[in-house]
């Protein structure tokens, strides 16, 4: 089971922010168009400097602690779904925060 | 390159995408800020889990800390590190949400599904002069 520590971080961050979805209304799974719009470049972008760091041993994933799974012949899947699902609990944490105090953004008024 | 000088590098990106490129400006909005310090803390916790089980390991040559922890959990805070993790890692988070903020609220000025706004949370949902909202 050990093999899918890095996962259950994932996990983690991916059910304790479901609460701002569903109950404070942060709509941001809600919108998917432009959640793939936001995400993929910050993907692209992230995982960039993930080949560059792996590449150039900047630093290594415990090959007991991680699913072993790899994309494109270097990126650990845990990676792939962290440059996902993080981004995603940061614009939940954005969204709630301004359903919150119902502040508007300047130029995306209602 | 060392951890913190491709790190700089994606700051400043992420500066000219913010104010230049995109002309978001969220850096300047204080829910930008109030929803970073709340994932700043989630970052510490999850962070410090992947980096104190050894789940994630780094070569000291590129690390400001100069200590080999690739086999021993490394300082809570001290030797570059905070909360286990390199302070490195503080920048890769900082220029990966802002990247993400700045998209999002770039896409939502264009109009792709700006609505329905988030919000309103329940009514039994605490207010409080903490997060100032009256």
């Amino acid at each position: 089971m050990e093999q899918f520590s890095y996962l259950a971080v994932l996990f983690f961050i991916f059910f304790t922010t479901l609460f701002l979805e569903l109950i404070l209304k942060a709509r941001v799974w809600q919108k998917m168009k432009r959640l793939f719009l936001t995400v993929l470049p910050v993907l692209i972008a992230m995982t960039v400097w993930d080949w560059y760091a792996i590449k150039e041993s900047h630093w290594f994933f415990d090959k007991d602690l991680t699913t072993g799974l790899i994309l494109f012949g270097f990126l650990p899947i845990e990676e792939f779904l962290f440059f996902i699902f993080v981004p995603i609990a940061a614009l939940l944490s954005f969204e709630a925060v301004r359903a919150i105090k119902k502040q508007s953004i300047p130029g995306e008024n209602s | 390159m060392s951890y913190l000088q491709i790190a700089i590098i994606y700051i400043i990106f992420a500066l000219l995408l913010d104010s230049i490129i995109l002309k978001t400006y969220v850096l300047r909005l204080k829910v930008f800020w109030l929803s970073y310090s709340i994932v700043l803390f989630f970052q510490f916790l999850t962070n410090g889990i992947l980096t104190g089980f050894l789940i994630v390991t780094y070569n000291p040559a590129v690390l400001l800390g100069s200590g080999n922890y690739t086999d021993t959990t490394p300082p809570l805070i001290g030797d570059g590190r905070l909360f286990y993790a390199p302070i490195e890692d503080v920048m890769f988070g900082f220029s990966m949400i802002v990247f993400t903020i700045s998209l999002w609220v770039y896409w939502g000025r264009k109009g792709i599904q700006k609505e329905p706004i988030s919000g309103p949370p329940p009514k039994w949902w605490p207010k409080g002069h903490w997060y100032g909202t009256k």
